[in-house]
């Protein structure tokens, strides 16, 4: 049976890990390399990476990072970040990277969707949408570090991008970020309802009950935190953890349990 | 000497580290000329067939594969895309497959399923070894990486070595005399994965 996927989402700023709040504030966390090793280790279902620095300075994705980090890597990786052409995509692709995000780049010019699946197959391209809300129970599609609005409902921009060809919608909620208090479900359903890709939700998991929720209410899903596998406590000391292959049964088993 | 085939695609810094990490021989080929002599190869793959196939004829090494796959009987494993490129033909693209197994690939039909994902089918499954292979030896519960929208279709039932099932059954891995093929990717799936690019090793 496909399960469920449990995804850490790393953040990369000045060439270090990061950890943002509402996309703002990023702390130091850690080596991008070392914390690979780390998750390496934990058996993590698979990896996302972003770099969060490459947009807003209009500059190419590292690719000598990405091509260590797929090297490293023996879970599958997504990387996102500065990507904009469809040679990029290619390129990241060809260093061994299972999964590009498009974000920012794919509002502006859709078409790069349809450019890049055709290259290297829908499975691949993954597009991020970071949503902010709009009025009682709407989302509006934000860009470049949530700093550029676009006026786009999410669900309908998702719905748009699946009809285009991408593989797998990210839905990341911006006022969620950091606060470790739970996703947010109404923006995750509107999502779920309005195509049939896999999809990931990223932002608010504080706790394993966040994701097993999750779970219970969605089946197939992605559950992607940041914050959640980085810190300890409530004063945020960086430690790195992961649900070992029991405690994620067990997960597994209450979420079946509770659908 | 396990041979990376670097056709500019696909994972081959990850295979070469897993099989540095257990301590054995691991080369790349990117010519025919690093091909020569090769008795154990591994054909990766990632992204669309016709750009994977595009690349593999571009990159000279074809026919030293096929003479070192179908004359001299070298162990051959296609990962993912790779393994679609073993078939004749898939309905992803429009260029032949290599035609090193009777097979075809196809679309999931997605008509009947009563999930609300649909494809691609990704994430971690597990599958049903259904014959008895080194390739599995070993391995308790088997569970591994798909990342796929396609399949193959064996023509014969005996080339099937696993099945995993995702809407209904299908093909998870193959095997045609010296010809594998894994539909997931081992080289992505942890432990599960190694143990099975080291029994391929052994073979």
């Amino acid at each position: 049976m496909l399960r469920p996927r449990l995804i850490p989402c790393l953040l990369v700023h000045k060439g270090g890990l990061a950890k943002t709040v509402k996309f703002a504030d990023p702390k130091y966390v850690g080596d991008p390399i070392n914390a690979v090793r780390i998750f390496n280790e934990k058996e993590v279902d698979e990896l996302f990476v972003a770099d969060i620095d490459a947009t807003r300075q209009a500059r190419e994705p590292d690719y000598k990072l990405i091509s260590s980090l797929a090297a490293e890597c023996r879970m599958p990786l997504c990387y996102g970040g500065g990507v904009d052409k469809v040679e990029q995509v290619e390129r990241i692709i060809g260093l061994g990277v299972e999964k590009v995000a498009l974000s920012a780049a794919v509002i502006a010019r859709p078409e790069l969707v349809s450019e890049a699946a055709e290259r290297v197959g829908s499975q691949s391209i993954v597009v991020v949408l970071d949503a902010r809300q709009a009025g009682a129970g709407r989302y509006e599609a934000v860009t470049h570090s949530a700093t550029k609005r676009t006026g786009l409902d999410v669900a309908e921009t998702a719905r748009r991008m699946q009809e285009l060809g991408a593989g797998e919608i990210v839905v990341n909620a911006v006022d969620r970020d950091g606060m470790m208090q739970g996703y947010d479900r109404n923006l995750i359903a509107q999502v779920r309802d309005s195509v049939t890709l896999p999809m990931t939700a990223l932002g608010g998991a504080g706790s394993l009950a966040d994701f097993q929720s999750l779970f219970a209410e969605h089946g197939i899903i992605g559950a992607a935190a940041g914050s959640f596998f980085v810190f300890k406590g409530k004063y945020r000391a960086v430690l790195i953890s992961y649900p070992n292959r029991t405690e994620k049964e067990n997960l597994l088993n209450r979420a079946r349990a509770g659908q | 000497m396990i041979v990376l085939v670097d056709y500019g695609l696909g994972n081959i810094q990850a295979f070469a580290n897993i099989y540095r990490r257990l301590g054995l021989p691991v080369a790349t080929a990117r010519t025919p000329q690093e091909l020569d002599g090769a008795r154990k190869i591994v054909l990766p793959g990632v992204g669309a067939f016709d750009w994977a196939m595009d690349k593999l004829n571009a990159s000279g090494m074809r026919e030293k594969l096929d003479e070192l796959v179908l004359e001299r009987g070298a162990d051959v494993i296609g990962i993912c895309v790779g393994m679609q490129m073993m078939a004749r033909r898939s309905d992803e693209g429009k260029l032949p497959g290599l035609g090193w197994i009777d097979a075809e690939v196809v679309k999931f039909d997605t008509s009947g399923f009563n999930q609300p994902t649909h494809l691609p089918h990704m994430g971690w499954n597990d599958i049903k070894v259904t014959a008895d292979d080194t390739l599995f030896r070993g391995i308790e519960t088997p569970r591994y990486y798909f990342l796929h929208s396609y399949h193959v279709v064996p023509k014969s039932d005996a080339h099937v070595l696993a099945t995993a099932s995702y809407g209904g059954r299908f093909v998870a891995a193959v095997r045609a005399g010296n010809v594998y093929g894994t539909q997931f990717h081992p080289e992505k799936s942890h432990g599960w994965g190694i143990s099975l690019l080291k029994n391929f090793a052994e073979i």
